[in-house]
Protein backbone atom coordinates (compact mmCIF):
# COMPACT_ATOMS: atom_id res chain seq x y z
CA UNK A 1 0.00 0.00 0.00
CA UNK A 2 0.85 3.72 -1.19
CA UNK A 3 -0.18 4.65 2.53
CA UNK A 4 1.80 2.47 4.68
CA UNK A 5 5.35 3.13 2.26
CA UNK A 6 4.85 6.57 3.71
CA UNK A 7 3.89 5.63 7.10
CA UNK A 8 7.23 3.89 7.64
CA UNK A 9 9.11 6.70 5.81
CA UNK A 10 7.22 9.32 8.39
CA UNK A 11 8.18 6.88 11.12
CA UNK A 12 11.68 6.97 10.31
CA UNK A 13 11.95 10.47 9.31
CA UNK A 14 10.72 11.15 14.10
CA UNK A 15 13.32 8.85 14.64
CA UNK A 16 15.82 10.84 12.94
CA UNK A 17 14.64 13.95 14.69
CA UNK A 18 14.57 11.83 18.01
CA UNK A 19 18.60 10.94 17.47
CA UNK A 20 18.88 14.79 16.40
CA UNK A 21 17.58 16.33 19.73
CA UNK A 22 19.54 13.71 21.50
CA UNK A 23 22.80 14.49 20.09
CA UNK A 24 22.96 18.22 20.10
CA UNK A 25 21.58 17.58 23.62
CA UNK A 26 24.59 16.33 24.68
CA UNK A 27 26.99 18.22 22.54
CA UNK A 28 25.93 20.91 23.48
CA UNK A 29 26.05 19.43 27.33
CA UNK A 30 29.75 18.83 26.94
CA UNK A 31 30.70 22.13 25.16
CA UNK A 32 30.00 24.26 28.16
CA UNK A 33 27.88 25.93 30.59
CA UNK A 34 25.31 27.91 28.58
CA UNK A 35 25.05 30.39 31.98
CA UNK A 36 28.66 31.25 31.79
CA UNK A 37 27.96 32.31 28.15
CA UNK A 38 24.82 34.54 29.36
CA UNK A 39 26.45 36.40 32.26
CA UNK A 40 30.40 36.53 31.87
CA UNK A 41 32.82 35.21 34.30
CA UNK A 42 32.63 38.42 36.36
CA UNK A 43 29.22 37.53 37.73
CA UNK A 44 28.55 36.23 41.39
CA UNK A 45 27.80 32.72 42.78
CA UNK A 46 24.32 33.52 43.50
CA UNK A 47 23.40 35.45 40.18
CA UNK A 48 24.66 31.99 38.22
CA UNK A 49 22.88 29.68 40.56
CA UNK A 50 19.82 31.64 39.99
CA UNK A 51 20.01 31.32 35.90
CA UNK A 52 20.60 28.15 36.34
CA UNK A 53 17.53 27.45 38.17
CA UNK A 54 15.44 29.50 36.22
CA UNK A 55 16.65 27.44 32.54
CA UNK A 56 16.23 24.08 34.66
CA UNK A 57 19.94 23.51 34.33
CA UNK A 58 20.36 22.66 38.10
CA UNK A 59 18.73 19.41 37.73
CA UNK A 60 20.02 16.10 36.71
CA UNK A 61 20.89 15.62 33.13
CA UNK A 62 18.51 13.12 32.58
CA UNK A 63 15.91 14.97 34.06
CA UNK A 64 16.96 18.00 31.78
CA UNK A 65 16.62 15.96 28.63
CA UNK A 66 12.82 14.53 29.54
CA UNK A 67 11.26 17.42 29.98
CA UNK A 68 13.16 18.58 27.04
CA UNK A 69 11.60 15.93 25.08
CA UNK A 70 8.34 16.30 26.80
CA UNK A 71 8.15 20.07 25.32
CA UNK A 72 9.56 20.09 22.30
CA UNK A 73 6.83 17.10 21.90
CA UNK A 74 4.42 19.81 22.27
CA UNK A 75 5.61 21.95 20.20
CA UNK A 76 7.44 24.24 23.07
CA UNK A 77 11.46 24.79 22.40
CA UNK A 78 11.79 26.76 25.17
CA UNK A 79 12.87 30.37 25.79
CA UNK A 80 15.94 32.18 23.87
CA UNK A 81 18.76 32.16 26.56
CA UNK A 82 20.49 35.55 25.20
CA UNK A 83 16.40 37.61 24.43
CA UNK A 84 14.30 35.26 26.47
CA UNK A 85 11.87 35.43 23.19
CA UNK A 86 10.39 31.76 22.23
CA UNK A 87 13.01 29.78 20.03
CA UNK A 88 9.79 29.31 17.91
CA UNK A 89 9.30 32.86 17.37
CA UNK A 90 12.86 34.15 16.60
CA UNK A 91 13.03 31.34 14.03
CA UNK A 92 9.47 32.36 12.23
CA UNK A 93 11.32 35.50 12.09
CA UNK A 94 14.28 34.91 10.34
CA UNK A 95 12.58 31.98 8.12
CA UNK A 96 11.43 34.63 5.28
CA UNK A 97 14.93 36.06 4.99
CA UNK A 98 16.30 32.42 4.74
CA UNK A 99 13.22 31.14 2.56
CA UNK A 100 13.88 34.12 0.05
CA UNK A 101 17.52 33.85 -0.27
CA UNK A 102 17.49 30.29 -0.76
CA UNK A 103 14.79 29.14 -3.10
CA UNK A 104 16.40 32.20 -5.02
CA UNK A 105 19.93 30.55 -5.31
CA UNK A 106 18.44 26.74 -5.41
CA UNK A 107 16.16 28.07 -8.84
CA UNK A 108 19.44 29.66 -10.19
CA UNK A 109 21.18 26.83 -9.57
CA UNK A 110 18.79 24.18 -10.71
CA UNK A 111 17.85 26.08 -13.84
CA UNK A 112 21.30 27.06 -14.61
CA UNK A 113 23.30 23.84 -13.78
CA UNK A 114 20.44 22.13 -14.96
CA UNK A 115 20.71 24.03 -18.54
CA UNK A 116 24.19 23.58 -18.69
CA UNK A 117 24.16 20.21 -18.21
CA UNK A 118 22.17 19.30 -21.05
CA UNK A 119 24.30 21.96 -23.12
CA UNK A 120 27.52 19.72 -22.07
CA UNK A 121 26.40 16.47 -23.07
CA UNK A 122 24.55 17.35 -25.83
CA UNK A 123 28.56 18.90 -27.06
CA UNK A 124 30.47 16.25 -25.67
CA UNK A 125 33.50 16.46 -25.40
CA UNK A 126 34.00 19.76 -27.87
CA UNK A 127 34.93 23.05 -26.86
CA UNK A 128 31.44 24.37 -25.15
CA UNK A 129 31.23 21.14 -23.10
CA UNK A 130 35.01 21.86 -21.69
CA UNK A 131 33.75 25.31 -21.02
CA UNK A 132 31.38 24.79 -18.70
CA UNK A 133 32.71 21.81 -17.33
CA UNK A 134 34.98 24.13 -16.27
CA UNK A 135 32.64 26.51 -15.23
CA UNK A 136 31.10 23.64 -13.14
CA UNK A 137 34.05 22.66 -11.20
CA UNK A 138 35.43 25.95 -10.13
CA UNK A 139 31.60 27.02 -8.72
CA UNK A 140 31.34 23.57 -7.05
CA UNK A 141 34.78 23.79 -5.46
CA UNK A 142 35.25 27.94 -4.63
CA UNK A 143 34.22 28.26 -0.76
CA UNK A 144 30.80 30.28 -0.64
CA UNK A 145 32.80 32.67 1.77
CA UNK A 146 35.44 32.92 -0.62
CA UNK A 147 33.22 33.58 -3.49
CA UNK A 148 30.73 35.86 -1.66
CA UNK A 149 33.54 37.85 -0.67
CA UNK A 150 35.15 38.23 -4.34
CA UNK A 151 31.67 39.19 -5.86
CA UNK A 152 31.29 41.56 -2.74
CA UNK A 153 34.44 43.18 -3.83
CA UNK A 154 34.36 43.66 -7.33
CA UNK A 155 30.43 44.62 -7.43
CA UNK A 156 30.00 46.30 -4.46
CA UNK A 157 33.28 47.85 -3.81
CA UNK A 158 34.88 48.12 -7.01
CA UNK A 159 32.31 48.65 -9.28
CA UNK A 160 29.91 49.97 -7.04
CA UNK A 161 26.54 48.26 -8.70
CA UNK A 162 25.14 46.20 -6.17
CA UNK A 163 24.77 46.68 -2.36
CA UNK A 164 26.41 43.75 -0.41
CA UNK A 165 24.70 43.42 2.44
CA UNK A 166 21.12 43.22 3.59
CA UNK A 167 18.05 41.91 2.09
CA UNK A 168 16.33 45.11 1.89
CA UNK A 169 15.43 44.39 -1.93
CA UNK A 170 15.93 42.24 -4.75
CA UNK A 171 18.60 44.13 -5.84
CA UNK A 172 20.29 43.02 -2.14
CA UNK A 173 19.82 39.82 -3.05
CA UNK A 174 21.70 39.03 -6.61
CA UNK A 175 25.06 38.85 -4.97
CA UNK A 176 24.12 36.41 -2.27
CA UNK A 177 21.98 34.16 -4.36
CA UNK A 178 24.50 34.13 -6.94
CA UNK A 179 26.95 33.43 -4.63
CA UNK A 180 24.65 30.35 -3.18
CA UNK A 181 23.09 29.47 -6.64
CA UNK A 182 26.75 28.85 -8.23
CA UNK A 183 27.47 26.02 -6.16
CA UNK A 184 24.55 24.73 -6.84
CA UNK A 185 24.97 25.32 -10.70
CA UNK A 186 28.09 23.13 -10.73
CA UNK A 187 27.12 20.64 -8.80
CA UNK A 188 24.12 19.98 -11.11
CA UNK A 189 26.07 20.69 -14.05
CA UNK A 190 27.76 17.76 -13.64
CA UNK A 191 24.92 15.99 -12.28
CA UNK A 192 22.83 16.82 -15.47
CA UNK A 193 25.69 15.89 -17.90
CA UNK A 194 26.39 12.69 -16.46
CA UNK A 195 22.44 11.77 -16.62
CA UNK A 196 21.74 12.84 -19.57
CA UNK A 197 24.69 11.23 -21.56
CA UNK A 198 23.54 7.99 -20.47
CA UNK A 199 20.10 8.72 -20.91
CA UNK A 200 20.47 9.92 -24.61
CA UNK A 201 22.56 6.92 -25.46
CA UNK A 202 19.28 4.31 -24.20
CA UNK A 203 17.60 2.47 -26.79
CA UNK A 204 14.68 4.06 -26.80
CA UNK A 205 16.18 7.63 -27.94
CA UNK A 206 17.78 6.25 -31.01
CA UNK A 207 14.20 4.43 -31.22
CA UNK A 208 12.71 8.00 -31.04
CA UNK A 209 14.97 9.57 -33.41
CA UNK A 210 14.19 6.48 -36.04
CA UNK A 211 10.91 7.56 -35.93
CA UNK A 212 11.40 11.32 -36.84
CA UNK A 213 11.18 12.84 -33.49
CA UNK A 214 13.40 16.00 -33.69
CA UNK A 215 15.95 16.47 -31.55
CA UNK A 216 14.36 19.29 -29.23
CA UNK A 217 11.84 17.29 -28.51
CA UNK A 218 13.97 13.57 -28.24
CA UNK A 219 15.91 15.76 -25.68
CA UNK A 220 13.65 17.26 -23.33
CA UNK A 221 10.48 14.54 -23.94
CA UNK A 222 12.54 11.35 -24.32
CA UNK A 223 15.58 12.06 -22.47
CA UNK A 224 15.43 14.76 -19.82
CA UNK A 225 12.52 13.19 -17.34
CA UNK A 226 14.46 9.33 -17.39
CA UNK A 227 17.77 11.96 -16.70
CA UNK A 228 15.37 13.74 -14.14
CA UNK A 229 15.67 10.52 -11.81
CA UNK A 230 18.69 10.67 -10.78
CA UNK A 231 18.99 14.23 -10.74
CA UNK A 232 16.23 15.05 -8.20
CA UNK A 233 18.41 12.78 -5.83
CA UNK A 234 20.54 15.00 -6.11
CA UNK A 235 18.33 17.65 -5.69
CA UNK A 236 17.40 16.18 -1.92
CA UNK A 237 20.75 15.22 -1.28
CA UNK A 238 22.08 18.69 -1.60
CA UNK A 239 19.01 20.73 0.48
CA UNK A 240 21.17 19.85 3.48
CA UNK A 241 24.24 21.73 1.63
CA UNK A 242 21.95 24.99 1.19
CA UNK A 243 21.20 25.07 4.54
CA UNK A 244 25.32 24.68 4.95
CA UNK A 245 26.05 27.31 2.50
CA UNK A 246 23.16 29.97 3.86
CA UNK A 247 24.42 29.85 7.19
CA UNK A 248 28.09 30.93 5.32
CA UNK A 249 26.10 33.20 2.90
CA UNK A 250 24.04 34.96 5.45
CA UNK A 251 26.81 35.34 7.49
CA UNK A 252 29.10 37.41 4.71
CA UNK A 253 25.85 39.45 3.30
CA UNK A 254 24.53 39.81 6.71
CA UNK A 255 21.29 38.53 5.89
CA UNK A 256 19.15 38.40 8.90
CA UNK A 257 18.13 34.58 8.39
CA UNK A 258 18.19 31.36 10.30
CA UNK A 259 21.70 31.12 9.17
CA UNK A 260 23.09 34.04 11.22
CA UNK A 261 20.50 33.10 14.03
CA UNK A 262 22.04 30.31 14.35
CA UNK A 263 25.96 31.26 13.93
CA UNK A 264 24.72 33.92 16.95
CA UNK A 265 23.01 30.88 19.01
CA UNK A 266 25.98 29.12 18.76
CA UNK A 267 28.49 31.86 19.97
CA UNK A 268 26.05 32.74 22.85
CA UNK A 269 25.79 28.91 23.51
CA UNK A 270 22.15 29.67 23.16
CA UNK A 271 21.28 26.13 23.53
CA UNK A 272 17.58 26.31 23.21
CA UNK A 273 17.38 28.49 19.59
CA UNK A 274 20.47 26.06 18.55
CA UNK A 275 18.47 23.29 19.16
CA UNK A 276 15.06 24.59 17.84
CA UNK A 277 16.85 26.27 14.73
CA UNK A 278 18.69 21.70 14.05
CA UNK A 279 15.25 20.32 14.70
CA UNK A 280 13.58 22.87 11.99
CA UNK A 281 16.29 21.79 9.54
CA UNK A 282 16.27 18.17 9.95
CA UNK A 283 12.50 18.68 9.87
CA UNK A 284 13.20 20.15 6.62
CA UNK A 285 15.47 17.80 5.22
CA UNK A 286 13.25 15.13 5.86
CA UNK A 287 9.65 16.59 4.20
CA UNK A 288 12.87 16.93 1.40
CA UNK A 289 13.13 13.85 1.58
CA UNK A 290 9.36 12.55 1.24
CA UNK A 291 8.66 15.60 -1.54
CA UNK A 292 11.65 13.68 -3.44
CA UNK A 293 10.10 10.58 -3.07
CA UNK A 294 6.81 11.97 -4.08
CA UNK A 295 8.36 13.25 -7.40
CA UNK A 296 10.06 10.02 -8.33
CA UNK A 297 6.46 8.57 -8.00
CA UNK A 298 5.01 11.03 -10.17
CA UNK A 299 7.23 10.90 -12.69
CA UNK A 300 8.03 6.84 -12.76
CA UNK A 301 5.57 4.45 -13.18
CA UNK A 302 7.57 1.28 -12.12
CA UNK A 303 8.64 3.33 -8.56
CA UNK A 304 4.71 3.73 -8.52
CA UNK A 305 3.65 0.24 -9.17
CA UNK A 306 7.07 -0.67 -6.68
CA UNK A 307 5.49 1.21 -4.37
CA UNK A 308 1.90 0.33 -4.53
CA UNK A 309 3.07 -3.68 -4.35
CA UNK A 310 5.20 -3.41 -0.83
CA UNK B 1 20.63 -17.15 -62.04
CA UNK B 2 23.49 -15.07 -59.86
CA UNK B 3 23.43 -12.40 -57.67
CA UNK B 4 24.28 -10.00 -60.60
CA UNK B 5 20.84 -9.46 -61.77
CA UNK B 6 20.25 -7.08 -58.38
CA UNK B 7 23.02 -5.12 -58.88
CA UNK B 8 22.83 -4.59 -62.92
CA UNK B 9 21.82 -0.69 -63.13
CA UNK B 10 19.01 -0.05 -65.24
CA UNK B 11 17.69 -3.02 -64.06
CA UNK B 12 15.25 -0.59 -60.60
CA UNK B 13 12.02 -0.54 -62.27
CA UNK B 14 10.64 -1.70 -58.91
CA UNK B 15 13.86 -1.13 -57.10
CA UNK B 16 12.75 0.81 -53.87
CA UNK B 17 15.94 1.30 -52.16
CA UNK B 18 19.21 1.03 -53.38
CA UNK B 19 22.52 1.27 -51.39
CA UNK B 20 25.59 1.81 -53.37
CA UNK B 21 29.42 2.09 -52.42
CA UNK B 22 28.52 3.06 -48.78
CA UNK B 23 31.37 3.13 -46.80
CA UNK B 24 31.29 4.15 -42.96
CA UNK B 25 34.10 4.29 -40.73
CA UNK B 26 34.08 4.72 -36.72
CA UNK B 27 36.69 7.07 -34.83
CA UNK B 28 37.83 4.78 -31.77
CA UNK B 29 40.37 5.00 -29.08
CA UNK B 30 42.49 2.55 -31.33
CA UNK B 31 42.36 5.34 -34.04
CA UNK B 32 40.32 5.19 -37.41
CA UNK B 33 38.80 2.25 -39.23
CA UNK B 34 36.19 1.69 -41.91
CA UNK B 35 33.47 -0.87 -40.70
CA UNK B 36 31.73 -0.80 -44.11
CA UNK B 37 33.57 -1.27 -47.37
CA UNK B 38 31.73 0.04 -50.58
CA UNK B 39 28.31 -2.06 -49.76
CA UNK B 40 26.03 -2.20 -52.79
CA UNK B 41 22.58 -3.87 -52.63
CA UNK B 42 18.59 -2.95 -53.45
CA UNK B 43 15.53 -3.37 -52.14
CA UNK B 44 13.15 -4.33 -54.29
CA UNK B 45 8.88 -2.93 -53.43
CA UNK B 46 7.29 -5.19 -51.63
CA UNK B 47 9.94 -7.49 -51.21
CA UNK B 48 11.62 -8.91 -48.51
CA UNK B 49 15.53 -8.66 -48.43
CA UNK B 50 17.61 -10.20 -45.57
CA UNK B 51 20.99 -9.09 -44.80
CA UNK B 52 22.90 -12.09 -43.05
CA UNK B 53 25.91 -12.06 -41.51
CA UNK B 54 28.63 -12.85 -38.72
CA UNK B 55 28.14 -10.99 -35.50
CA UNK B 56 30.26 -7.72 -36.37
CA UNK B 57 29.97 -8.05 -40.05
CA UNK B 58 28.05 -4.46 -40.47
CA UNK B 59 24.85 -5.07 -40.39
CA UNK B 60 23.34 -2.92 -37.99
CA UNK B 61 25.57 -0.25 -39.20
CA UNK B 62 24.26 -0.47 -42.58
CA UNK B 63 20.78 -0.16 -40.99
CA UNK B 64 21.67 3.14 -39.18
CA UNK B 65 23.55 4.60 -42.48
CA UNK B 66 20.07 3.98 -44.43
CA UNK B 67 18.21 6.08 -41.66
CA UNK B 68 21.35 8.68 -40.90
CA UNK B 69 21.54 6.90 -37.52
CA UNK B 70 25.20 6.44 -36.92
CA UNK B 71 26.46 7.21 -34.02
CA UNK B 72 28.52 10.39 -33.58
CA UNK B 73 31.91 8.68 -33.73
CA UNK B 74 31.23 7.32 -36.78
CA UNK B 75 31.03 8.82 -40.21
CA UNK B 76 29.77 7.84 -44.11
CA UNK B 77 32.91 8.88 -46.16
CA UNK B 78 30.99 7.45 -49.13
CA UNK B 79 28.23 6.06 -51.39
CA UNK B 80 24.91 7.20 -52.08
CA UNK B 81 21.31 5.79 -50.84
CA UNK B 82 18.65 6.08 -53.05
CA UNK B 83 15.07 6.09 -51.59
CA UNK B 84 12.29 6.52 -53.75
CA UNK B 85 14.42 8.87 -55.93
CA UNK B 86 16.08 10.97 -52.87
CA UNK B 87 19.61 10.36 -52.62
CA UNK B 88 19.25 10.08 -47.90
CA UNK B 89 23.14 10.24 -48.36
CA UNK B 90 22.64 13.74 -49.07
CA UNK B 91 20.01 14.72 -47.21
CA UNK B 92 20.10 17.53 -44.35
CA UNK B 93 18.47 16.53 -40.84
CA UNK B 94 15.00 17.86 -41.85
CA UNK B 95 14.53 15.74 -44.50
CA UNK B 96 15.92 12.58 -42.82
CA UNK B 97 13.33 13.37 -39.92
CA UNK B 98 10.26 13.14 -42.73
CA UNK B 99 11.72 10.22 -43.66
CA UNK B 100 12.02 8.11 -40.33
CA UNK B 101 9.26 6.95 -39.39
CA UNK B 102 7.39 7.99 -42.38
CA UNK B 103 8.81 6.31 -45.44
CA UNK B 104 10.63 3.89 -43.54
CA UNK B 105 9.58 2.72 -40.47
CA UNK B 106 12.53 0.81 -38.52
CA UNK B 107 12.28 -2.15 -35.25
CA UNK B 108 15.04 -3.15 -33.49
CA UNK B 109 16.78 -5.83 -31.45
CA UNK B 110 15.76 -4.58 -27.93
CA UNK B 111 11.98 -4.28 -28.01
CA UNK B 112 11.68 -3.27 -24.04
CA UNK B 113 14.40 -1.05 -24.25
CA UNK B 114 12.98 0.67 -27.69
CA UNK B 115 10.01 1.86 -25.52
CA UNK B 116 10.46 5.22 -23.01
CA UNK B 117 9.77 3.74 -19.56
CA UNK B 118 8.41 7.17 -18.55
CA UNK B 119 5.78 7.32 -21.33
CA UNK B 120 2.81 5.49 -21.82
CA UNK B 121 3.06 2.88 -25.14
CA UNK B 122 -0.48 5.26 -26.15
CA UNK B 123 1.22 8.47 -26.02
CA UNK B 124 4.54 7.26 -27.99
CA UNK B 125 2.39 5.58 -30.83
CA UNK B 126 0.12 9.24 -31.14
CA UNK B 127 3.53 11.34 -31.09
CA UNK B 128 4.72 8.81 -34.16
CA UNK B 129 1.01 9.91 -35.55
CA UNK B 130 1.69 12.92 -34.55
CA UNK B 131 4.83 13.86 -36.18
CA UNK B 132 4.04 12.46 -39.42
CA UNK B 133 -0.28 13.01 -40.15
CA UNK B 134 -2.58 15.79 -39.62
CA UNK B 135 -4.66 13.55 -37.65
CA UNK B 136 -6.36 15.20 -34.89
CA UNK B 137 -5.80 14.32 -31.32
CA UNK B 138 -9.09 11.88 -31.57
CA UNK B 139 -8.45 9.77 -34.53
CA UNK B 140 -4.65 9.48 -33.57
CA UNK B 141 -6.10 7.58 -30.43
CA UNK B 142 -8.57 5.60 -32.87
CA UNK B 143 -5.90 5.07 -35.31
CA UNK B 144 -3.37 3.56 -32.64
CA UNK B 145 -6.61 1.29 -31.52
CA UNK B 146 -6.69 -0.32 -34.87
CA UNK B 147 -2.83 -0.01 -35.10
CA UNK B 148 -2.69 -2.29 -32.01
CA UNK B 149 -5.06 -4.60 -32.93
CA UNK B 150 -3.84 -4.72 -36.43
CA UNK B 151 -0.24 -6.49 -34.35
CA UNK B 152 -2.26 -8.58 -32.43
CA UNK B 153 -3.02 -6.93 -29.03
CA UNK B 154 -6.20 -7.79 -26.73
CA UNK B 155 -7.79 -5.15 -24.88
CA UNK B 156 -6.01 -2.72 -27.24
CA UNK B 157 -7.48 0.44 -25.02
CA UNK B 158 -5.68 -0.64 -21.41
CA UNK B 159 -2.72 -1.28 -23.26
CA UNK B 160 -2.35 1.96 -25.19
CA UNK B 161 -2.50 3.45 -20.84
CA UNK B 162 0.09 0.83 -19.94
CA UNK B 163 3.77 1.48 -19.96
CA UNK B 164 6.59 -0.87 -21.42
CA UNK B 165 7.33 -2.35 -17.97
CA UNK B 166 3.73 -4.27 -18.13
CA UNK B 167 4.16 -5.94 -21.80
CA UNK B 168 6.10 -8.90 -22.25
CA UNK B 169 9.39 -9.08 -24.98
CA UNK B 170 7.11 -10.37 -27.89
CA UNK B 171 4.18 -7.81 -26.55
CA UNK B 172 6.75 -4.93 -26.42
CA UNK B 173 7.60 -6.00 -30.33
CA UNK B 174 4.45 -6.00 -31.68
CA UNK B 175 3.83 -2.30 -30.20
CA UNK B 176 7.75 -1.39 -32.04
CA UNK B 177 5.99 -3.04 -35.05
CA UNK B 178 2.65 -0.78 -34.47
CA UNK B 179 4.49 2.31 -34.14
CA UNK B 180 7.28 1.61 -37.19
CA UNK B 181 3.91 0.89 -39.18
CA UNK B 182 1.93 3.43 -38.14
CA UNK B 183 2.27 6.15 -40.96
CA UNK B 184 2.16 3.06 -43.49
CA UNK B 185 5.64 3.51 -44.45
CA UNK B 186 7.09 1.87 -48.13
CA UNK B 187 10.13 0.03 -46.14
CA UNK B 188 10.57 -1.54 -42.78
CA UNK B 189 13.64 -2.11 -41.58
CA UNK B 190 13.72 -5.07 -38.93
CA UNK B 191 17.05 -5.58 -37.12
CA UNK B 192 17.07 -8.64 -35.74
CA UNK B 193 13.32 -8.16 -34.36
CA UNK B 194 13.50 -11.55 -33.14
CA UNK B 195 16.84 -12.53 -31.77
CA UNK B 196 15.48 -11.19 -27.79
CA UNK B 197 12.85 -13.35 -28.34
CA UNK B 198 11.78 -17.03 -27.58
CA UNK B 199 11.26 -19.16 -30.11
CA UNK B 200 7.38 -19.43 -30.11
CA UNK B 201 6.92 -16.00 -29.91
CA UNK B 202 10.01 -15.49 -32.90
CA UNK B 203 7.69 -17.58 -35.10
CA UNK B 204 4.56 -15.37 -34.05
CA UNK B 205 6.46 -12.24 -34.95
CA UNK B 206 7.87 -13.47 -38.10
CA UNK B 207 4.33 -14.83 -39.11
CA UNK B 208 3.14 -10.86 -38.33
CA UNK B 209 5.53 -9.25 -40.63
CA UNK B 210 4.73 -11.46 -43.27
CA UNK B 211 1.28 -10.95 -43.26
CA UNK B 212 1.90 -6.87 -42.76
CA UNK B 213 3.84 -7.04 -45.78
CA UNK B 214 1.07 -9.01 -47.77
CA UNK B 215 -1.64 -6.50 -46.17
CA UNK B 216 0.30 -3.16 -46.60
CA UNK B 217 2.16 -3.76 -49.57
CA UNK B 218 5.64 -2.64 -48.14
CA UNK B 219 9.01 -4.24 -48.16
CA UNK B 220 11.07 -5.31 -45.41
CA UNK B 221 14.71 -5.15 -44.98
CA UNK B 222 15.25 -7.50 -42.75
CA UNK B 223 18.61 -8.27 -40.78
CA UNK B 224 19.49 -11.47 -39.19
CA UNK B 225 22.20 -13.75 -38.17
CA UNK B 226 20.07 -16.82 -38.54
CA UNK B 227 19.78 -18.50 -41.61
CA UNK B 228 16.64 -20.65 -40.69
CA UNK B 229 14.98 -17.09 -40.57
CA UNK B 230 15.99 -16.08 -43.76
CA UNK B 231 14.37 -19.21 -45.49
CA UNK B 232 11.60 -18.28 -44.38
CA UNK B 233 11.72 -14.79 -44.70
CA UNK B 234 13.64 -13.52 -47.80
CA UNK B 235 13.00 -13.17 -51.29
CA UNK B 236 16.38 -11.84 -51.77
CA UNK B 237 19.74 -12.39 -49.39
CA UNK B 238 22.50 -10.14 -48.54
CA UNK B 239 25.53 -12.14 -47.41
CA UNK B 240 28.15 -9.45 -45.57
CA UNK B 241 31.35 -10.82 -44.19
CA UNK B 242 33.89 -7.78 -42.18
CA UNK B 243 31.89 -5.00 -44.09
CA UNK B 244 31.50 -6.45 -47.34
CA UNK B 245 28.67 -7.83 -49.41
CA UNK B 246 30.28 -11.14 -50.42
CA UNK B 247 27.17 -12.71 -51.81
CA UNK B 248 23.93 -11.63 -52.96
CA UNK B 249 20.58 -13.01 -54.87
CA UNK B 250 17.58 -14.85 -54.56
CA UNK B 251 16.84 -16.87 -51.34
CA UNK B 252 16.43 -19.76 -53.24
CA UNK B 253 18.92 -19.88 -55.42
CA UNK B 254 21.25 -18.37 -52.58
CA UNK B 255 20.30 -20.74 -50.20
CA UNK B 256 20.59 -23.93 -52.38
CA UNK B 257 23.44 -22.84 -54.36
CA UNK B 258 25.88 -20.71 -52.43
CA UNK B 259 28.42 -19.38 -54.74
CA UNK B 260 31.12 -17.68 -52.29
CA UNK B 261 33.03 -19.91 -49.90
CA UNK B 262 31.77 -17.67 -46.60
CA UNK B 263 28.24 -18.20 -47.90
CA UNK B 264 28.37 -22.30 -48.40
CA UNK B 265 30.41 -22.04 -44.72
CA UNK B 266 27.31 -20.05 -43.04
CA UNK B 267 25.08 -22.88 -45.26
CA UNK B 268 27.10 -25.64 -43.70
CA UNK B 269 27.43 -24.51 -39.98
CA UNK B 270 23.97 -24.44 -39.95
CA UNK B 271 22.53 -26.32 -37.03
CA UNK B 272 18.69 -26.47 -38.39
CA UNK B 273 19.38 -27.27 -42.01
CA UNK B 274 17.01 -30.03 -42.30
CA UNK B 275 14.00 -27.67 -41.31
CA UNK B 276 14.83 -24.69 -43.22
CA UNK B 277 15.43 -26.90 -46.58
CA UNK B 278 11.35 -27.66 -46.78
CA UNK B 279 10.95 -23.87 -46.21
CA UNK B 280 13.00 -23.48 -49.48
CA UNK B 281 11.28 -25.38 -51.39
CA UNK B 282 7.91 -24.00 -51.07
CA UNK B 283 9.13 -20.72 -51.55
CA UNK B 284 10.90 -22.00 -54.98
CA UNK B 285 8.03 -23.85 -56.01
CA UNK B 286 6.04 -20.20 -56.46
N1 LIG C 1 29.54 3.21 -32.26
C1 LIG C 1 30.55 2.45 -32.72
N2 LIG C 1 31.84 2.80 -32.48
C2 LIG C 1 32.85 2.05 -32.93
N3 LIG C 1 32.70 0.93 -33.64
C3 LIG C 1 31.46 0.53 -33.92
C4 LIG C 1 30.31 1.26 -33.47
N4 LIG C 1 29.20 0.62 -33.90
C5 LIG C 1 29.62 -0.46 -34.57
N5 LIG C 1 30.98 -0.52 -34.60
C6 LIG C 1 31.78 -1.55 -35.24
O1 LIG C 1 31.30 -1.75 -36.53
C7 LIG C 1 31.35 -3.13 -36.85
C8 LIG C 1 30.01 -3.57 -37.35
O2 LIG C 1 29.09 -3.49 -36.29
P1 LIG C 1 27.57 -3.86 -36.45
O3 LIG C 1 26.90 -3.47 -35.19
O4 LIG C 1 27.03 -3.29 -37.71
O5 LIG C 1 27.62 -5.44 -36.56
P2 LIG C 1 26.39 -6.43 -36.76
O6 LIG C 1 26.62 -7.10 -38.05
O7 LIG C 1 25.12 -5.70 -36.59
O8 LIG C 1 26.63 -7.44 -35.58
P3 LIG C 1 25.57 -8.14 -34.60
O9 LIG C 1 25.11 -9.36 -35.29
O10 LIG C 1 26.39 -8.45 -33.41
O11 LIG C 1 24.50 -7.15 -34.34
C9 LIG C 1 31.81 -3.86 -35.63
O12 LIG C 1 33.17 -4.17 -35.77
C10 LIG C 1 31.62 -2.86 -34.54
O13 LIG C 1 32.63 -3.03 -33.56
MG1 LIG D 1 23.61 -5.70 -35.11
Amino acid sequence: MLGRHYLTKIVRGLLTIWIIVTFTFIALNLSGDPVDALVGDQASPEVIAHYREKFGLDRPLWQQYLAYLGSIAQGDFGLSLSDQQPAVSLIAAALPHTLRLGLLAFSVGLLLGIGLGIVAALNRNRPIDRFVMSFAVLGFSLPNFFLGILLILLFSLHWRLLPSSGDATIWHLILPAVTLGTHFAGTFARFTRSAMLEVLNKQYVVAARAKGVPRPRRVLWHALPNAAIPIITIIGLKLGDLVAGSIIVETVFAVPGVGRLLVNAVTSRDFALVQAILIMVSITMILANLAVDVIYTLIDPRMRAARAES
Amino acid sequence: MTGMTIAEPGEGKNTLLAVEDLTVGFRTARGYADVLHAVSFRVEQGRTTCVVGESGSGKSVTCQAILGLVPRNGRRTGGRILFAGMDLAAADEATLERIRGRGIGMVFQDPLGSLNPLHTVGAQLRETLRLHTDLSELQRQKRALDLLAMVGIPEPEQRLASYVHQFSGGMAQRIMIAMALACEPQLLIADEPTTALDVTIQAQILDLLNRLKAELGMAILFITHDLGVVAEMADTVVVMRHGRVVETGPAARVLSAPEAPYTQTLLAAMPRLDVAAPVYRQRSAR
